[in-house]
């Protein structure tokens, strides 16, 4: 999700970053562009961002149901590593009703999904978030667009997903890196930890090796991200985590 | 009194332009001062993946074993978020690591030098560290500053003989001096070592406490010192070219990439193999840590022809 004025400061970096990792990437905008950008019949800003998703989503359906298996809506600041978010669709079925993020608890009753961390929809889901628009069972009730898809995937008995690896580690972070990795002294949760749904873990054990997203990352975030997923390594080293020998 | 003095002023232009002819005759002469050491490049690069898929698995082995390295890193009380840092991340993969402060810390173990000067400071860690080394054959010294992955380092010097002298890291010239910039870390071989604590006990060549007027920094005196004992400075490079050893931090040599090559910002960067990045924070080396150990893409296989095992109680990599 972009808009005109982000396209150079923003969306370029996700473009020559992991934009080029999906099979298809749509670059959600108010107007279209040859970035290329999509042109939404929206106008820009927070209080029409959830109109602006349920356009794009509805945009995918009508244009591009069977182009793919899932569907993941992600912001222009946020970093995605697509071959681990195959990896943990992998085990799911796309026909079911299922949707993948960072669970959030308080507004909706089964959770919701974080809109900066990016979510995941099933083919399922899709048609069912479109169906339910389109039937009036779901409305725009709120400006807040994570928790209004929320609501409604929750009105169309779309389930929560639990993306956790196997250690029970988050795949999905709606802020960066450095806010969950440094060790901390046992303490109550922090403010950007008040809505997480499982527990929270600060340290180390925050963050998936396998990690799908961070959110709040900015132009040199999205390099230097880049850069120590895809390139920099230590030569010959036997990971710890190996989710396939278990 | 004039024949006097202009007898004296010709006398001074004649040795000026003397020390100009002599000096620019050792700039064009590089091999001048090359010998008595055995390797003649200053551009030092890690085996070849063809050479290296040569070794037999029982050479690779034995070379695996043989390259265990020493870290001595540098701290003082000042720098102890950052010393308490590295303690919890890289310096876990040395094979021995030893914190060699100028004060004892409470909140933190660490050898106390209790010497306020970083020259002789470092003199007293080196020649404890070479008394200490074990069958350890390698060192590398740096500053809590700095982050290492010395996995990248074993890599670098895995087909070199310790018994043969190396000074290796990000090479700068000071006028006639090649010297291995500090903030990059340095790496020496035990041969290196050895001749640099011999050269110790000469007070003129290489003085603990430097007579000069100003004082020189310690990079400097080291490279001063391991010249005179036949060590010179190389530049520790991929097979690429491009330098392992940065003394920026990572998104400060992403941010000049940025700047410079903005269609090709990652791979104009910095090496995959890249063994070091100074200027770094605290929490930048915690995230570092996940970004070099942990965080990876699934299904990515390198094939490497070596084996790094990660190290005990350690569940940050």
């Amino acid at each position: 999700m972009t808009q005109p004025p982000h396209l150079e400061s923003r969306t370029q970096h996700v473009r020559d970053t992991w934009g080029k990792r999906c099979n298809i990437i749509l670059y959600m905008s108010s107007k279209e562009s040859d970035f290329p950008t999509v042109g939404l019949n929206v106008s820009e800003g927070r209080s029409q961002l959830y109109w602006k998703t349920i356009r794009a989503f509805q945009h995918i359906h009508k244009h591009h149901l069977d182009d793919a298996d899932w569907f993941l809506k992600a912001d222009d600041d946020t970093f995605v590593v697509l071959e681990n978010l195959r990896y943990g669709l992998s085990k799911h079925n796309t026909e079911e009703p299922l949707y993948f993020g960072r669970r959030f608890t308080p507004f909706v009753k089964q959770g919701y999904m974080s809109g900066g961390a990016g979510y995941v929809l099933s083919k399922e889901a899709l048609r069912r978030f479109v169906k339910g628009f389109a039937d009036g069972l779901c409305t725009h009730n709120t400006e807040l667009e994570d928790t209004g898809l929320g609501q409604c995937m929750e009105t169309m008995r779309v389930r929560t997903g639990d993306s956790r690896d196997v250690l029970r580690r988050q795949t999905f972070h709606p802020y960066p890196p450095y806010y969950y990795l440094p060790r901390q002294l046992p303490r109550p949760r922090p403010w950007y930890l008040l809505y997480e749904h499982y527990d929270p873990v600060e340290g180390p054990g925050c963050c998936s090796d396998l990690a799908i997203s961070f959110h709040y990352i900015d132009a040199v975030g999205m390099h230097t991200l880049e850069y120590y997923t895809y390139h920099l390594r230590p030569y010959g080293y036997k990971y710890r985590f190996n989710p396939d020998n278990k | 009194m004039m024949s006097e003095g202009s007898s004296f002023m010709k006398g001074l232009i004649l040795g000026g332009i003397f020390c100009l002819v002599m000096s620019y005759f050792e700039t064009f002469n590089p091999g001048v001062h090359s010998e008595s050491h055995q390797h003649l490049h200053h551009h030092l690069k890690p085996l070849s993946k063809d050479e290296l898929q040569k070794l037999s698995e029982s050479q690779m082995s034995e070379l695996t074993q043989q390259v265990r390295v020493y870290c001595l890193i540098m701290v003082t009380p000042k720098l102890l978020v950052h010393w308490v840092t590295v303690n919890d991340t890289w310096s876990k993969h040395c094979d021995k690591s030893v914190f060699y402060t100028s004060e004892s810390s409470k909140a933190v173990e660490g050898f106390d030098l209790q010497e306020q000067d970083e020259w002789a400071r470092l003199r007293k860690a080196i020649k404890h560290a070479y008394e200490n080394a074990g069958d350890l054959r390698w060192f590398f010294v740096a500053r809590p500053t700095t982050f290492a992955i010395i996995e990248n380092l074993k890599y670098l010097v895995l087909d070199k003989d310790s018994s043969q002298p190396f000074y290796i890291g990000h090479t700068e010239k000071s006028g006639e001096l090649d010297y291995v910039e500090y903030d990059s870390g340095i790496v020496l071989s035990y041969e290196a070592v050895r001749r640099l604590i011999e050269m110790f006990k000469d007070e003129d060549k290489c003085p603990e406490r430097g007579r000069a007027l100003w004082k020189m920094p310690e990079e400097k005196q080291l490279a001063t010192c391991l010249k005179y004992s036949g060590v010179f400075a190389e530049n520790g490079e991929d097979a690429q070219g491009k330098g392992l050893f940065n003394k920026k931090s990572t998104s400060s040599l992403i941010s000049d990439s940025m700047g410079q090559n903005p269609a090709d910002v990652v791979e104009a960067c910095c090496s995959d193999m890249a063994i070091t990045f100074g200027g770094m924070s605290p929490s930048q080396m915690q995230v570092l840590m996940f970004g070099v150990y942990r965080l990876r893409p699934y299904g990515h296989d390198f094939h490497d022809s070596l084996t790094f095992l990660p190290p005990k109680d350690s569940d940050n990599d």
